[in-house]
């Protein structure tokens, strides 16, 4: 993190703004981009601490029986794997990284429109964290009932479930107060010009994810408290023998926790249908229809959860309603894929590094969204139920899916913040070890899955040893790739060659300001004049 | 900006705050009134009608959604109506189970 004063960039550059000067300069600051900035860094280090648990993980699965941890152990693990990744780095990750940096300069604003409740988000996530952090180490230690915190387990275990679900309560209250700024922003603070029909795809998305935030999250801030309190009180709340119902939970966790879903991958997807008109030269196909998608998803996806609960003892009317209706969210994630297909037909196609993550998204969100439907249909769903089909899925939706448009929206708009830029070379190497660890690594557990293997198991049959070995060896492949991505990544935007205001060739309004852009964000009021993805009035060939 | 300038600077008068919060007290009597009449299956619809009634008065008046615009009148019907849905989801698999 760079002091106030920043010799090589420009003065005119948010770098440079005076006033406060150091750490305060940051954490202080309710400059949209350097709390963008401040949400990157912590993001990454959450992201970058479940990875290497993740790899422990597959260490231990790697052969039958105990390799390097016992039960106890792995069960703690997996925990915390998930809640860093899914409550401390793609939840926030989207909104209040590439939210806060590109969306108020891509709708024309010089900020949010509430700048201190932007950095107050920013500090109850740390607040957050820090207590999931705190839990990890005190009390019973790390909570091992897996990120669903179900009851009745989560309820009885010894381990410090309680502070770990106020951390994740504290979180939560981040998550609302973002969406209700980037609201707010969005129809309060558009420059002249930039009508609902000229807003950037990636804008249309935001908005979609910000209503899941005001919508859905109070409902998982009252499910944890409620946890709390059964723990705390003994309320009887999810206690069968004392008139509760488990399911209840089930439903309310669910009810936050499937829309999560969208908060998570909405963003990923406005992402690459920023970067695929950029990268094949040609206007976006089907713009109206990947917007309108957008609120589709948000709105049809709200309507699902408990899909997740067809083995739970819900009724049969029930399970074939949530089967109907989560069949119905494949038809707007299915246009969108249609359109950016579309887009890239007959396009002049530049393959580098945003382009290619940018692709493997389709690919791989392709392949996750289709084995989501396997888990959608209730008769296949009992199946694959709790195995690691279901583990494989969901990390081809959010690592193969969100996880690669973010690292595709790292490369294609981080150089605009820094003013420095990556090497190609080394960015595409790291790609094509991602793209095939990846692929190494998440395949097998399907076909696992299929073959019955459950999952949150640290031992296994030995007829599944081959499959598991093969994942195991992925895992490194992508850990490998993923690294040197971080370090070319990181090393080229501190002392890479300069990158100029718009070398991508972009017609969204971010490519209008300087790298790195002014305090705010541009030197004369912008007007638009013209559709985010018409090149040719833009001025760009 | 000016819409947003001219609708918070609108005042209540008293004699109609205080008049919504007398209704407010009368239908928390009527309420706990409810509550000792044995009515059936209605009674929670008797009781969940009262809570609507009182909530509309503090939305409509000490909230003052009542002189907004169509635009935060909209919103908030969209969040009411995603918490119906979200409610009445979970509560009609409970009646097939």
């Amino acid at each position: 993190m760079n002091s106030s004063n920043h010799p090589t960039l420009p003065l005119t550059s948010f770098w440079n703004d005076t006033g406060k000067c150091g750490v305060s300069a940051w954490v202080f600051s309710t400059d949209h981009k350097r709390i963008g900035l401040l949400y990157l860094y912590s993001v990454l280090i959450s992201f970058l601490v479940a990875v290497l648990i993740g790899l422990l993980l597959k260490i231990e699965l790697m052969a039958p029986g105990r390799t390097i941890m016992g039960p106890v152990t792995y069960n703690a693990l997996f925990t915390v794997h998930g809640v860093l990744m899914i409550f401390l780095f793609i939840i926030p990750g989207f909104p209040g990284v590439f939210g806060n940096l590109v969306m108020p300069i891509q709708i024309g604003a010089s900020d949010v429109a509430f700048p201190r409740l932007n950095l107050l988000s920013w500090w109850l996530y740390i607040t957050g964290a820090l207590t999931i952090v705190l839990s990890l180490f005190t009390g019973g230690g790390p909570p091992d009932t897996g990120w669903t915190f179900y009851v009745p387990f989560s309820v009885r275990t010894g381990t410090n479930v309680s502070l770990a679900v106020i951390g994740v309560f504290i979180v939560g209250f981040s998550s609302i107060l973002t969406g209700i700024n980037f609201v707010t922003t969005i129809h309060r603070l558009r420059a002249d010009g930039m009508a609902w029909g000229r807003l950037p795809l990636f804008v249309w998305s935001i908005y979609a994810t910000a209503w899941i935030q005001i919508l859905a999250t109070p409902v998982l801030g009252i499910t944890l408290l409620l946890v709390v309190a059964e723990r705390l009180l003994g309320t009887g709340l999810f206690d069968p023998s004392r008139g509760g119902d488990p399911i209840m939970f089930q439903h309310l966790f669910w009810i936050y926790s499937h829309p999560a879903v969208y908060i998570m991958i909405l963003p990923g997807m406005g992402i690459v249908s920023e970067i695929f008109p950029v990268f094949a030269r040609k206007p976006i196909f089907g713009y109206k229809m990947i917007a309108f998608s957008s609120l589709a998803i948000a709105g049809a996806g709200s309507l699902v959860w408990a899909h997740h609960m067809f083995t739970s003892g819900i009724s049969d009317m029930a399970v074939l309603v949530f089967s109907f209706l989560t069949f119905v969210v494949a038809i707007p994630s299915a246009i969108k894929v249609f359109n950016w297909v579309s887009t890239l037909y007959k396009g002049s196609i530049s393959l580098e590094a945003p382009m290619l993550f940018a692709l493997s998204f389709i690919m791989l969100f392709s392949i996750g969204g289709l084995t989501g439907l396997v888990q959608g249909a209730a008769a296949t769903n009992i199946h694959i139920h709790d195995t690691q089909f279901v583990v494989g899925h969901f990390h081809y939706v959010i690592f193969g899916g969100a996880g690669f448009a973010f690292f595709s929206a790292m490369h294609y708009w981080l150089p605009k913040f820094f003013g420095r830029t990556y090497s190609e070379k080394p960015a595409m190497i790291s790609w094509g070890l991602m793209f095939a660890g990846f692929n190494l690594t998440y395949f097998p557990m399907i076909i696992l899955g299929m073959k019955g293997m459950p999952r949150r198991y640290y031992d296994y049959l030995p007829e599944f040893a081959p499959l598991n070995l093969i994942s195991t060896i992925g895992s490194w492949i992508l850990a490998a790739g993923l690294a040197i991505m971080m370090i070319n990544l990181f090393m080229g935007l501190l002392k890479g060659r300069p990158f100029g205001s718009n070398p991508w060739g972009g017609a969204t309004l971010e490519w209008t300001t300087p790298s790195p852009p002014p305090t705010e964000n541009f030197d004369e009021e912008p007007v638009v004049t013209h559709g985010p993805y018409d090149f040719n009035r833009a001025g760009v060939p | 900006m000016a819409d947003i300038e001219k609708d918070s600077h609108h005042i209540i008068r008293y004699p109609k705050l205080v008049m919504v919060w007398v209704f407010l007290l009368l239908l928390t009597g009527l309420t706990v009134w409810v509550s000792r009449l044995d009515l059936g299956v209605l009674h929670v619809w008797g009781s969940l009608a009262i809570a609507v009634m009182k909530a509309f008065l503090v939305i409509a008046f000490f909230m003052h959604m009542r002189y907004e615009g169509r635009l935060l009148r909209g919103l908030l019907l969209l969040t009411l109506v995603t918490l119906a849905i979200f409610i009445g989801f979970t509560f009609f698999d409970l009646s097939y189970r």
